[in-house]
Parts: structure tokens; C-alpha cells; sequence
């Protein structure tokens, strides 16, 4: 027997997550609704003509999501803490981030879903339309979920060792956050307006992942023994 | 502070399972565990028996690898890396370590592709043994207790490992399930593992148990063979000092 | 150790107030500004030193997770104490100038926001050591200084371009640009002074922390030999 490789192990991983997660719906359904409910909130708070909805859609749209993501990610971990079920990946050969990578890969599908609900009622409440091309926004969006998505798991990893977890996942994804906040809503918005070329915030978003990415996997094995 | 092993205590020439050197950990200021020194033979059934509180599951936890002792030296299977034996060491607790929403084989199998394992048939065994039924849809939040804690013997020793360590398996379980469990144990010590369980239950492990070692307050305070009358009462090591 | 600091802090002491005489008294009052430009002395330097502090911080957390030393880990606690006091006052003492001179409270340029962020990474950083359990705190604050320390750039940078897409005008525009030479004197005495008062608070941090983890390790001593 051989240690496994960290793919195979990623892609079991995210296997068995993603089949605990059908047969438990009520986590699921329970976000998909807070999402939706955020959306709403945030219209009731804003009611711009058309222009102005294109210049404002993109912050909009970018904090609902952030706190519903926020939401979605102090999930992540909840499951592998009950019955202690991570001791027993811990003791286990496998690589440490081989389960970061699935919970990572885990929670960007479900945020992925998440935008996918928000995004059309967004356009329906404030009559959008872009500008721009969608394909371009596309990339924003994959840029950006990854961006809030790698950082996040790796603060919810580190926040299980904390009292207060809930509030100390936001409490540091924040502010590390904010290069990353500002590139994905301006290059949201440029795309909306078609004022300016996005490709340089795009650009800083494609970096940001590497680089940090890059640190979350170097540094997680640390974070997730650190007992 | 050198950290040279002597290994007096056990047969000249072979290496010791288990090595413990003046291993020590502190929370904040509690010590939970205050220099415990002992070396362990292979092959052998240890039972642990000591108060609530008194440093075995922390002692059984640094041995697995989960936790890191503020001083001191650890060796398991002859190596300070446990990360690179941790294909040959198993791993139980009292809290199940299993997904409730799967069932006993697909439990099985996620956590034998952690050891490499692809085939079903490992999985499907190491149920058999503990007397589990492999087929059993059912999901393993609606076990009994017992068959819970079976259920994750199956998966500590689905990957045939040489060093098996349980915390408390028994806690909570029906007596067959753990004279089954107990005689499984003595079974696999016969076939050459290492074995050491922590627990409460003196009695069910006197049939099967070669030394039994007691740790009062954090030290490692009596070692015998067997397990004396004196600590057969479930709780008379926490009432004897 | 006692003397040495004993003497560092009269040193200390001997330049803030040279160098507070040279801000107050010495140095001209600003023709457009007027007296109010003085906070200028302490605001650039409290930047210089927050900004030093969390370098500091940033190297010691390096180091503290390549080899665990505790005596990193404790300068990086001091260095991230000191350095969001700094920040704070930068942060205060910004509006306070502005306001009057410029009309403005706050304005989103790169060095502003900058420091915001550094100060929000940095009371996270400390929020996350009170609310760990005592032997994890410095292996998770230390991982998340070194993500602070990647962050700062892209926060810089995101801010410049954006800036040059969306101008406004800069307030406070360069130190260099066009000093008095009687102010780039008071300016260089103070960031000196700064520079000194800030190592000085950071050492006697520092010793407090040494104190305090000792006596941690006598109790935990104590605890080990008792029931022996």
C-alpha cells in the first residue's frame, strides 16, 4: 500500500462532501434562502434609475455575495468537527491539502450556485443590462469566488481553533480581502458601464489568486495541526 | 536536554513500539501529563487505566500524532516522524470519527482511499470482523451505540496497521459488543500487532491484556502484568492513589 | 538589561523633547496651512513607525514558523501592539489636518487606505490572539501576519491604478516636496525621536512579555511537581 496522492484524495474528498451535502438539505436550503433574502434587503435600500443601477450593480452585487459566502464558508469545517471525524483524516497518511483543495474546490461550486440564484434577480430588480460583454463578467466572477473562496476555507480552518468562531471568520477575511473586494467590483462595474477596460483589475484578481492560493497551501498543513 | 532512548526494558534487539521520553504537556498551566517515561514491546495488548483527568487520552493522542507534547521525545515504531508511519498506525476514540449521513461501507471506503486502499474488499472484511454486516444500508447516525463503536474499530483497522490505539472504545457499549471487540483485540495482538486501549472497563480486557499501566495525575504510577485483582473494579484506579 | 534601557529611555527622552521644541517652537508656521500644519510632524512619523512595527511583526512571524522560537514570537506581539497604537494615531491625526486644511474628512488615496487596512489586519491579528486557546495563538496570528504581509502590496497597488482612473485631488502631497529647510530639520529630529520612542515601548513590551511567560512557565513548573 502505497500513501495516496493528494488528486485522488481531493477528488474523494470532494466526492464524499458533496454526497453528505445532498442527503443533509436543510444546510443548503436554509443559505439558497438567506442569499435570496439578502438580495431583496439590498434592494429595498437602493432604488436607482437604470444609469445609475450600472454604476452601483457591481458593489451590490459583490457584498450580498461576500456575506452570503460568509455564511455558506463557516460551514465548511462544521461537519469534519462533529464526531471528531477530522482526528481520524489527521491520523491518516493522507496529505493535508488534499482536503483543503476539496473543501476549497467544495465551497466555490456552492458559491458558484449561490451567484448563479442571486445575479438574475439582481438584473430583474434594477432592470440591468451590461454593457459590456458577459463572457468578461464570467471571468470576473470565477476570478473573484476563487479569490473569496480560498482565503475564506483557510480563515474557517484557522477560526476552529477559536472561541467565536463565527464572527472570526469574517473578522480577518475582510480586511485581507479588500484588494481583492475592489478588483472584482470594479471590474464588475467597468464591465456594466463600459467606461473603462476591466483587464487590468482582472489582471490583479488572476495574481491575487495565484499569490494567495500559493500561501494557503504552504501554510494550511500548519493551521490544521495546530492542537 | 539530549533525548537518547535507552531501551532497557525491552528485549535486547528489538526496536520498542512505542517509546515515551520524560514527555510532558502542559494546557495554560495545567499539566496533564508530567514526564512519563516507558518503552513498549511490540506484540503486546497494553491496557491503560487511570482516573478522568489523570493524561490518558492526552498521552494516547500524542502517541497518534494529533497533538505535540510541550517537552519531551516520542518514537512510534522506531521513528520520531510519525507523520511517515502513519500508514501503519490506527486510530480510535470514544467519539465515533464517522460521517452519520453515510452508511458503514461508504465510510469505509472514503477513509480506506485515505491509506491508499482502492478495493472494496479490505472494507468489506474489516466490517466482518468486528461482527458488522457489510450490506447494511442503514446510515451510521442511526446505529446503536454498539454497533457504532464497531463500526469504527472496522475503519482503525481496515488498513491493517501494526499499532492500534484505542481511546475508551467501550464507553457507552453493550456487553457482547464488547467482549467481541475485546476478543478481536487479543486475536489481532496473537497476529503480531500492538495494541493499546484505554479504558474504564478493566474486566472486559482482563482476558486478552498482557500489561496493564496505570497514569494517576500525569505520571505513569504502576506497571504489572495482567491486570491485578485491585484494578479490576471499574473505577478503583481513580479510588486507589 | 535594566541600565541599558534606563539609559535608551533618558535617550529617548532627550530627543522627544528636542525634537518637540524644534516642532512647536523652532519651526516656522506653514503659509497656507498655518499652525495647524505641525501635526505634520507626528503624523509622518507614527506612519513611519506603524509601519515599521508591522514589518517587524511580519519578519518575526516568519521566523517564529520556520523555527518556533518563542522569543519571536513574543516581538511579534509587541511589534504588533506598538504598531497599531502608531496606526491609530495616524489615523486620527489625519482627519484632525485635514479637515481644516482641505475641507475633507477622509479620502480614499493609496497611503490612507493602505494604512486602514493594516490597522484592520492588525487588530484582527490581535483580536485572534486573545481568542485563541493558549497554545495555538501564535501559530495561527503569525499565518496571518504573513497573509498581511502579501496583502499590503496588492491593497497599495489596487488603490494607485484606481486612483488614476478616478483622480481626485492628493492631500498632503510628498514629504520631499518642497520642505522649509528650518521644517526638514524639525521633520527629520522628530522622525528620529519617533523612531526611538517606538523601539523604546516596543523593548519594554517586549520585556513584559518575557516576564509574564515566565511566570507562566514557573506555574506550569510548579504544576509539574506537585504530587511528585
Amino acid at each position: 500500500m502505497k500513501a495516496p496522492g493528494t488528486f485522488a484524495v481531493s477528488r474523494s474528498t470532494l466526492a464524499k462532501d458533496l454526497r453528505l451535502e445532498w442527503r443533509s438539505k436543510d444546510a443548503i436550503n436554509s443559505m439558497l434562502f438567506f442569499a435570496l433574502l439578502v438580495v431583496v434587503v439590498f434592494s429595498f435600500a437602493f432604488d436607482p434609475t437604470a444609469e445609475e443601477s450600472r454604476k452601483i450593480a457591481g458593489g451590490l452585487v459583490w457584498v450580498a455575495v461576500l456575506f452570503a459566502a460568509v455564511v455558506a464558508l463557516n460551514q465548511t469545517w462544521a461537519r469534519e468537527l462533529r464526531n471528531n471525524v477530522l482526528d481520524a483524516y489527521r491520523v491518516s497518511p493522507a496529505p493535508a491539502n488534499a482536503m483543503f483543495l476539496s473543501k476549497v474546490i467544495g465551497s466555490f461550486i456552492f458559491v458558484t450556485i449561490l451567484e448563479v440564484l442571486m445575479t438574475p434577480l439582481f438584473v430583474m430588480f434594477y432592470n440591468l443590462r451590461s454593457i459590456g460583454p458577459l463572457w468578461e463578467l464570467a471571468i470576473v466572477g470565477l476570478l473573484a469566488t476563487w479569490a473569496l473562496v480560498v482565503n475564506g476555507t483557510f480563515f474557517a480552518a484557522m477560526s476552529i481553533r477559536t472561541r467565536s468562531r463565527e464572527i472570526m471568520l469574517p473578522l480577518i477575511l475582510f480586511p485581507i480581502s479588500i484588494p481583492a473586494i475592489l478588483a472584482m467590483v470594479w471590474a464588475t462595474t467597468q464591465i456594466l458601464t463600459g467606461e473603462y477596460s476591466p483587464w487590468f483589475w482582472i489582471q490583479l484578481l488572476a495574481v491575487y489568486d495565484v499569490v494567495f492560493t500559493t500561501v494557503c497551501l504552504v501554510l494550511f498543513e500548519i493551521v490544521l495541526n495546530a492542537e | 536536554m539530549s533525548f537518547l532512548y535507552t531501551p532497557d526494558s525491552v528485549a535486547a534487539g528489538t526496536t520498542p513500539a512505542v517509546s515515551l521520553f520524560e514527555i510532558t504537556k502542559h494546557f495554560g498551566r495545567f499539566a496533564a501529563l508530567r514526564g512519563v517515561n516507558a518503552d513498549f514491546a511490540p506484540g503486546k495488548l497494553y491496557v491503560i487505566l487511570g482516573e478522568n483527568g489523570a493524561g490518558k487520552s492526552t498521552l494516547l493522542r500524542i502517541i497518534a500524532g494529533l497533538m505535540e507534547p510541550t517537552r519531551g521525545e516520542v518514537r512510534v515504531l522506531g521513528t520520531k516522524k510519525l507523520r511517515e508511519v502513519a500508514m501503519r498506525v490506527g486510530y480510535m476514540a470514544h467519539a465515533p470519527l464517522l460521517y452519520d449521513e453515510l452508511d458503514a461501507m461508504e465510510n469505509l471506503r472514503y477513509f480506506a482511499g485515505l491509506y491508499g486502499i482502492k478495493d472494496d474488499a479490505m472494507c468489506a472484511t474489516a466490517l466482518l470482523r468486528v461482527g458488522l454486516d457489510p450490506s447494511l444500508k442503514r446510515r451510521v447516525g442511526q446505529y446503536s451505540q454498539g454497533m457504532r463503536q464497531r463500526a469504527s474499530l472496522a475503519r482503525a483497522i481496515l488498513h491493517d496497521p501494526e499499532l492500534l490505539l484505542l481511546d475508551e472504545p467501550f464507553s457507552n457499549v453493550d456487553v457482547t459488543s464488547a467482549k467481541d471487540m475485546a476478543s478481536l483485540l487479543g486475536a489481532m495482538r496473537d497476529q503480531g500487532k500492538t495494541i493499546f486501549v484505554v479504558t474504564h472497563q478493566a474486566p472486559v480486557m482482563q482476558p486478552v491484556c498482557d500489561e496493564c499501566i496505570v497514569i494517576a495525575g500525569g505520571r505513569l504510577t504502576t506497571r504489572e502484568k495482567g491486570i491485578p485483582r485491585h484494578l479490576l473494579s471499574p473505577y478503583a484506579a481513580e479510588a486507589r492513589r | 538589561m535594566k541600565l541599558k534601557l534606563t539609559f535608551f529611555a533618558l535617550v529617548t527622552l532627550g530627543l522627544l523633547s528636542y525634537a518637540l521644541y524644534m516642532a512647536l517652537v523652532v519651526a516656522p508656521t506653514e503659509a497656507t496651512m498655518g499652525d495647524v500644519q505641525r501635526i505634520f510632524y507626528y503624523h509622518v512619523p507614527s506612519a513611519w513607525m506603524a509601519f515599521l512595527c508591522f514589518f517587524i511583526n511580519a519578519i518575526a512571524s516568519i521566523w517564529y514558523l520556520a523555527k518556533r522560537s518563542q522569543t519571536a514570537d513574543a516581538i511579534a506581539v509587541s511589534a504588533a501592539e506598538v504598531g497599531v497604537v502608531f496606526c491609530t494615531i495616524v489615523l486620527l491625526t489625519g482627519p484632525i489636518w485635514a479637515r481644516p486644511v482641505w475641507g475633507i474628512w477622509w479620502t480614499w488615496d493609496a497611503r490612507l487606505t493602505s494604512t486602514l487596512v493594516l490597522w484592520l489586519i492588525y487588530i484582527a491579528y490581535l483580536i485572534l490572539r486573545r481568542f485563541s486557546t493558549s497554545g495555538r495563538a501564535p501559530v495561527l496570528a503569525a499565518t496571518l501576519a504573513v497573509f498581511g504581509f502579501f496583502d499590503v502590496p496588492f491593497v497599495y497597488l489596487s488603490i494607485r491604478i484606481f486612483r488614476t482612473q478616478h483622480p481626485q485631488p492628493v492631500i498632503a502631497g510628498g514629504e520631499g516636496s518642497g520642505l522649509d529647510p528650518t521644517m526638514a530639520k524639525a521633520f527629520l529630529w522628530n522622525m528620529i525621536a519617533f523612531t526611538f520612542y517606538g523601539l523604546l515601548v516596543m523593548w519594554m513590551r517586549y520585556r513584559l512579555e518575557l516576564a509574564e511567560r515566565s511566570i507562566e512557565e514557573a506555574h506550569a513548573e510548579k504544576a509539574l511537581q506537585e504530587g511528585a
